[in-house]
């Protein structure tokens, strides 16, 4: 009975083996197939972006075919860069993510290197607890931090709510937490026999930070910079609650709050300011892909 | 080493009680006290203490004048409003976690099949959504599903399907919600399971062919086993953020239409900020507390796993 099972698999078999190369080739098209699909499905929003930004209000009203622009203009771009309040959201844009960058490189490269190099009581507590911090998330913090900036300045009489610079205590604690993860990631993988040799040569421990493990760590640190610069443009939540004037406003609430009046909505404009929103982590992105890459994923794969 | 080394000065210490400040500010030890203090203030005094200061603020009235102990959750109880709010929450974040890890599994599995000179502009291509600001792409998405000039409904009218209400529907709103989700979400996945595939050995692959293993089966017992900790782990991360969720709702339907797409992010926003009544949006947004405290027991556990290993 076992003899003849064996016999009847084996022709069967037979024709299989022939058949792996052109199994290959079909499973190569399929994929090239599929991948097109999903690039299509990931790049209609922000194509659509475009195309509609090109487009004059006329003709986004017209009954004409939405997905090709038959008379492009530029008046969008135009209007949108010369108003004032349109450049006033990307100044105060830019002027946080700078700002918060700075300050968490500045708070984040020395805790990191204490936690990584400086073993001391609870410092293993602190980098697991610093972790679990990230994972609090804004939308449970936001109406306690509301409520503390409105008691400050109650009690103080320093305004805080609706300035945009009480974005800059807010946003650390964003950036920061992860910040200081990966970078102790990348410090602890670097050789104990460097900063070994440069203490031997008489060097202080600042020494040891800047001259040996900042440069050396400087991928790390480069993605630290790129994700804190990413999550600080990219935040809505925070400035949605804290800051209402129009001069306040930073760029993902200034379009939504300025752009959309009432039920009338600019779509040429909306579109031409979401894309020159999203135009600079595009940027950066498209130059530096693999540090972008680096520093939004590090935190799952060391975590 | 490096330890000895910096703690050469410690026994010197006690020889000169002038300079003992000066050689404890060199110990080790304050030193990297002093190097994680702003650390510790910034997530102590901005994230530890208002998590515990919604608590407090969830036992109080709405005018914030008198303790009400549970009042604010008994209420919430007791309201349709709130029990829809978890439930889509819970529809919201399960289905958008699930159809991003299957989204990204596939993809990347795609991605994985082209020659590897090829995959950096595949990648390259299929992560955009994800490094677009969340509130801007959704824009782009809104305008898409327009009820006047959708240009969905437009190319759908081709096809002979009538206009859909993308955002107009309870059904069809919670559709769009999620789809949004999972188009910004799943090239994360596709990245992580990317870095992932490369790492599984290719004697594996090898060995199941020989053992007359089809792909079913060797994704089933090579991959996804080799997969199994980044697969976890990416799956917990999503799930915390989807729970959390608020750019996207806001900004395409604002828990509209006549609350069925609300989540507790949204929820507590137009009850907290809007409606002005603070105690009620932090009990609301309390409720997503249960959900991360399960994620950081696995975390945990995880990376005590991995100090083992280390």
């Amino acid at each position: 009975m076992s003899t003849l099972t064996v016999d009847k698999a084996g022709p069967t078999r037979k024709v299989k083996y022939g058949s792996m190369s052109r199994d290959r080739a079909w499973a190569l098209r399929w994929s090239y197939f599929f991948l097109i699909l999903f690039a299509i499905f990931s790049l209609v929003p922000p194509l659509y972006m475009l195309i509609t930004s090109l487009k004059s209000s006329a003709e986004i009203s017209a009954a004409t075919n939405p997905w090709w622009v038959f008379h492009p203009t530029l008046s969008n771009y135009i209007e949108l860069l010369t108003s004032n309040q349109f450049l006033r959201f990307f100044w105060n844009s830019a002027m946080v993510a700078i700002i918060v960058v700075t300050i968490t490189m500045l708070i984040s490269v020395p805790a990191a290197f204490a936690l990584a190099r400086m073993k001391f009581w609870g410092s293993a507590t602190l980098a697991t607890g610093v972790f679990l911090t990230y994972l609090i998330p804004d939308s449970l913090l936001f109406i306690p931090l509301f409520k503390m900036l409105v008691m400050v300045g109650d009690w103080t009489g320093i305004q805080l709510i609706n300035r945009w610079y009480v974005l800059l205590f807010i946003y650390p604690t964003l950036t920061v937490p992860f910040c200081t993860w990966i970078m102790i990631g990348y410090f602890a993988s670097i050789p104990k026999e460097l900063d070994e040799a440069a203490i031997i040569d008489g060097a202080s421990w600042f020494q040891t930070l800047t001259r040996i493990f900042i440069p050396v760590a400087l991928p790390g640190i480069i993605a630290a910079t790129i994700f804190a610069f990413t999550v600080s443009w990219a935040q809505f939540l925070y400035p949605l609650v804290f800051t209402t004037s129009t001069d306040q406003l930073v760029l993902p609430v200034g379009i939504i709050t300025t752009l959309i009046k009432g039920d009338v909505f600019n779509w040429g404009q909306i579109m031409t300011g979401a894309l020159l929103g999203a135009a600079p982590p595009l940027i950066i992105y498209a130059f530096l892909m693999d540090y972008y890459i680096a520093g939004l994923t590090a935190g799952a794969t060391k975590g | 080493m490096v330890d000895v080394a910096f703690q050469r000065t410690a026994p010197a210490k006690a020889t000169s009680a002038r300079t003992s400040l000066h050689r404890a500010l060199k110990r080790k030890s304050t030193m990297a006290f002093f190097l994680t203090l702003p650390l510790i203030l910034l997530v102590a005094g901005l994230v530890i203490y208002p998590a515990f200061y919604a608590i407090h603020l969830a036992t109080l009235n709405k005018a914030m004048t008198k303790f009400v102990g549970l009042g604010n959750f008994e209420f919430l109880f007791k309201r349709d409003t709130f029990w829809l709010v978890v439930k889509q929450s819970c529809i919201f974040a399960i289905t958008a976690v699930i159809f991003k890890a299957l989204i990204g599994f596939i993809v990347a599995h795609f991605v994985h099949n082209v020659p590897a000179n090829k995959q950096r502009r595949w990648r390259g291509m299929l992560l955009v959504p994800w490094v677009i600001p969340p509130a801007m792409s959704t824009l782009a998405w809104l305008w898409l599903f327009d009820p006047s000039y959708s240009a969905f409904n437009y190319t759908l009218s081709f096809f002979g399907i009538g206009p859909i209400p993308w955002t107009g529907d309870a059904a069809w709103a919670r559709f769009s919600v999620i789809l949004v989700n999972v188009w910004y979400g799943a090239p994360f996945f596709m990245i992580m399971y990317l870095a992932a595939l490369k790492s599984v050995p290719e004697q594996l692959y090898e060995a199941a062919a020989i053992d007359g293993a089809n792909w079913w089966q060797r994704i089933w017992y090579v991959t996804l086993p080799m997969m199994r900790n980044i697969i976890a782990i990416t799956t917990l991360f999503s799930l915390i953020v989807t729970f959390a969720n608020f750019d996207i709702v806001r900004i395409l339907t604002a828990g509209g239409p006549l609350d069925r797409t609300h989540i507790f992010a949204t929820w507590a926003f137009r009850v907290g900020i809007e409606g002005s009544d603070i105690p009620l949006g932090a009990s609301v947004s309390l409720f997503m507390a249960p959900i991360l405290a399960i994620a950081a027991i696995f975390i945990l556990r995880d990376i005590s796993k991995r100090g083992n290993e280390a």
